[in-house]
């Protein structure tokens, strides 16, 4: 998934620069700006020029709130003009810059300009829709929702990469994470110990990967595609003939409660989202800041990278190269479980067969879109949440834009994302290769 | 996942290239010609990993390894036995996982040690009766209606085969050239909506309006598959993460279109297209009350085509010096990104073929449905096939036959389909693992790798961690 390809793939054999540093090795590229100006002008004519005559209205509060605030009333056309100019001169600050200085866009300018995009976005469609109003605090909170699975598992992954291996397997992570939280919480009739159950399924699944990846160097793209395809055989083939057969006890787990902090909770728009959640839902939260803290600010993070990354230099500094991947793949699957219990434990309280839904390989695409930082992959998984969430709002609210188009959303974003035409995304630079100690 | 395929060899640092910097160049290796390389390779896949795809999923034919090897003595390489013993060890488990769930076991195993026969017994028969119901149901039943009926169950199986072999082809012919393609799902459902529209909105004659079906649906396979070597080759964009994204892509696509007036039925509410003209479907193979249709007889020729252009064709030879090292290739003047696109493509259109076989053969119309599972059963068809095209074509029919075998089981003993999955799954787990097949069935591989492997017999055994 690298998109830092360069000679071989161009086809025009190029004499081998010996003292090439790696930064210039990386050309700054016109690919960026022009990508940006072609989405602001796509933006000028639909959301501006073509945009809706109505009024979009946004609601902010729900009830249970402790102020209500009024809701937002946006005429959609004039706001749909000016959000598009700022994108246009945003996109031209990025040509302009690569014109005279040769220089690349500073880093926020690609975050700032999604954001307006997103919300010149989300005006032309509510300002288009039959009801053109929509409650941006249930939206924004179902999105979180939505985005809990997709953000443990692009957790996952991004605790197997830096470590150097490739983790495909997260949909099948979270599938047995989903089964094992249902039928453990189903039989021991407390939905905890599905959580906990459900982490050491993912594990279990993780080992799997790791075994083969690790001890037999298999290829680890055909581990995690197979074993995706065996949990979902395993998980569908004991549903059938275990759940099936009695789902009274072996398949109604019960839901976790939704902790609801008093008085925090009823701050407006963020008080559902940070303080009424279940418990995965604040495991969410303390695994994406423990799991950065970790890899960027401990030692034992540093080791994890330098594996991730070179590692033969890890190797003659002493760190166990596989014995740290084994371990960090582990890791990855308990966490990718949780988040596989969230479907079965929060979502729905029972499991179907295919419950997690191919979200493991959005899962992937989070990861690969926040570059590899639990960070980013978080903000990355909100967004698909946010476009999955839209996507059942606007099929609600009756929209111009069909729901198969906002469904697609996340995976067309990714497809650019790794042909570096929406920033650039480089994998740990070890990743996918075994290490065999020589 | 990384373009970065260079195989890191602990010593030989290499003094041309800055560790840090990303490139995808890979260091030319010795292709060697001896048989033994081969296997070697394929304990130690690893250690001499030239391509993204390591060679041991990629058989036995290097080039400028022998190209035709005798049946028997692909048989009585180590490889053969593994792949019989995979299968085999994939069976047993299955069975366990069958017996373990059944209700007989679980009543005998009760009373265990007052009357362990009972349990073994019924463990016996829960998993053979499944079997044997599994067999009745893709190969020969004999309770069957008369020969026709008898052999039923055969035809069904080639039918869920064709498409297997086709989407197979392309997924193996891509790994060859060192490319996942995990976007034979897409490939097959893009390939289904060109040639479902041209099957039901336009009306020609017999012959011509079949061909042009056919036409449409391999370009639309083609196609899809094409844009995603275009990426890779001029971006580097990993084809894995396309690949499956276009997968969703194409689905929603589908999703969309069915909801159109271009493609719902007139008069319908569920997603269904119109039913393809019958000037616009494939023929019956052995008349009309088997569902075999002529989409065999081209997954057969497809065969022998990859076949023909791996083998015999100067492009062939180029996708697979491209997979076996593309530094290599590009130093002996074969134009990589050239042939990743064209392999994507070919294999795109293999795929398409695919599609074809399944809105003008099998089903007749378009739901979303059209590609089932098959584009993702193609991927472990062409690894259980190491990706030739032969063994895909085989790996085809056995998987085809679970397939069709699995849907009597399940109506017989009640065994679920997903069981099939499971051994699928399995299977291909262990083939790409000699190591562990070996070490289960206590054939000891290191007496027998220090005569060949020499210096890699360490690596093989010192790669694991726990």
């Amino acid at each position: 998934m690298s998109t830092t390809a360069t000679s071989p793939v161009e086809g025009k054999p190029q004499p081998e620069k010996n003292h090439k540093p790696a930064v210039s090795a990386k050309p700054v590229t016109w690919k960026l700006p022009v990508t940006l100006m072609v989405l602001a002008t796509i933006a000028f004519i639909f959301f501006g020029l073509l945009g809706p005559q109505g009024t979009a209205k946004f609601g902010i509060s729900s009830g249970g709130d402790f102020f209500q605030l009024p809701a937002i009333q946006v005429p959609a056309f004039l706001s749909g003009i000016v959000l598009s100019l700022i994108l246009l001169v945003l996109a031209g600050y990025a040509l302009v810059l690569k014109a005279r200085a040769n220089r690349r866009p500073p880093r926020w300018l690609p975050a700032v300009f999604t954001v307006v995009f997103v919300v010149a976005f989300l005006i032309w469609v509510v300002g288009g829709a039959r009801t053109p109003s929509i409650s941006l605090a249930g939206l924004i909170a179902g999105s979180v929702t939505l985005a809990v699975p997709i953000v443990f598992g692009s957790l996952s992954g991004v605790l197997c990469e830096r470590a150097g291996v490739v983790n495909i397997a997260i949909e099948g992570q979270l599938l047995g994470g989903a089964f094992t939280a249902a039928l453990v919480a189903s039989v021991t009739h407390n939905p905890y110990l599905g959580l906990v159950a459900a982490a050491v399924a993912g594990a279990l699944v993780s080992m799997v990967l790791a075994l083969f990846a690790i001890k037999y160097v298999v290829n680890q793209i055909i581990v995690g595609v197979v074993l995706n395809v065996l949990v979902s055989g395993l998980t569908g083939f004991l549903f059938s003939t275990v759940m099936q057969s009695d789902p009274e006890k072996y398949n109604s787990p019960g839901e976790l409660p939704i902790i609801d902090i008093p008085v925090l909770s009823s701050i407006p728009v963020i008080g559902p989202i940070l303080f009424k959640q279940s418990v995965v839902g604040y495991l969410m939260y303390v695994a994406v800041i423990v799991i950065w803290v970790a890899l960027f600010k401990t030692k034992w993070g540093l080791r994890v990278r330098a594996v991730g990354e070179h590692p033969q230099a890890a190797d003659t500094l002493g760190i166990k190269v596989n014995a740290t991947r084994f371990w960090n793949v582990t890791l990855g699957g308990a966490v990718a479980g949780i988040g596989g219990s969230f479907f079965t434990l929060v979502a729905i309280d029972s499991f179907t067969k295919e419950i997690s839904g191919g979200r493991g390989f959005i899962a992937l695409a989070a990861m690969i879109l926040g570059r590899w930082n639990p960070i980013g992959a978080f903000f990355a998984a909100l967004l698909f949440g946010f476009a999955d969430n839209l996507q059942s709002i606007v099929t609600i609210i009756g929209t111009p834009v069909p729901s198969q188009f906002m469904a697609m959303l996340p995976y067309v974003v990714t497809v650019f994302a790794v042909a570096g035409l929406v920033g650039r995304s480089r994998p740990p630079a070890a990743d996918g290769i075994p290490y065999i100690k020589g | 996942m990384s373009e970065n395929t260079e195989p890191r060899p602990a010593a030989a640092p290499d003094p041309d290239r800055l560790p840090a910097s990303q490139t995808t160049d890979v260091e030319p290796e010795p292709l060697e010609d001896d048989a033994d390389f081969v296997t070697v390779l394929d304990t130690a896949g690893g250690a001499h990993q030239p391509s993204a795809v390591p060679v041991s999923t990629q058989s036995g034919s290097l080039p400028g390894a022998p190209e035709e090897e005798s049946l028997l003595r692909k048989i009585f390489t180590g490889n053969g036995i593994v792949t019989i013993l995979a299968v085999l060890l994939a069976l047993i488990l299955g069975g366990l996982l069958i017996a373990m769930t059944d209700k007989v076991v679980g009543t005998t195993a009760g009373y265990l040690f007052a009357r362990p026969s009972d349990f073994l017994t019924a463990v016996w028969s829960a998993a053979t009766e499944s079997y044997v119901a599994l067999f009745q149901g893709a190969v020969f039943n004999p309770r069957g209606n008369g020969v026709a009926g008898q052999f039923a169950p055969l035809m069904e199986t080639l039918t869920i085969a064709t498409p297997l072999i086709t989407a197979g082809l392309g997924v193996a012919l891509a790994f060859r050239a060192g490319l996942f393609n995990i976007g034979a799902q897409g490939q097959i459902i893009m390939a289904g909506i060109l040639a479902s529209w041209v099957g039901f909105a336009l009306h020609l004659p017999l012959g011509l309006h079949l061909l042009l079906v056919l036409v449409a649906g391999v370009i639309g396979g083609a196609v899809w598959g094409g844009i995603v070597g275009v990426l890779k080759a001029r971006t580097g964009a990993h084809e894995v993460i396309v690949t499956i994204m276009f997968n969703y892509i194409a689905l929603y696509f589908l999703r969309y279109l069915l909801d159109t007036d271009l493609f719902q039925r007139p008069g319908e509410t569920t997603p269904i297209s119109p039913i393809l003209d019958p000037n616009a479907v494939y023929p019956l193979l052995f008349g009309s009350q088997y569902r075999l249709h002529v989409g065999f007889l081209l997954a057969i020729a497809a065969t022998f085509f990859v076949s023909w252009l791996l083998n015999r064709s100067t492009l062939g030879f180029e996708f697979r010096a491209v997979g076996a090292n593309p530094k290599a290739a590009l130093t002996a003047g074969i134009n990589v990104s050239r042939a990743t696109i064209l392999v994507m493509t070919i294999a795109g259109g293999l795929a398409g073929l695919a599609g074809v076989a399944q809105v003008a053969g099998t089903e007749k119309v378009l739901t979303d449905g059209v590609a089932a599972s098959y584009g993702f059963d193609a991927i472990t068809v062409a690894l259980l096939g190491r990706s030739s095209p032969w063994g895909t074509f085989a790996a085809g029919l056995l998987f085809g036959a679970f397939r069709a075998g699995a849907v009597q089981m399940q109506i017989q003993t009640g065994t679920p389909i997903d069981i099939v999955l499971v051994v699928q799954s399995l299977i291909v787990l262990f083939i790409a693992a000699p190591p562990l097949v070996r070490a289960i069935f206590g054939l000891n591989p290191r007496k027998k790798k220090a005569a060949t492997a020499g210096k890699t017999k360490q690596a093989a055994t010192t790669g694991g961690a726990a």
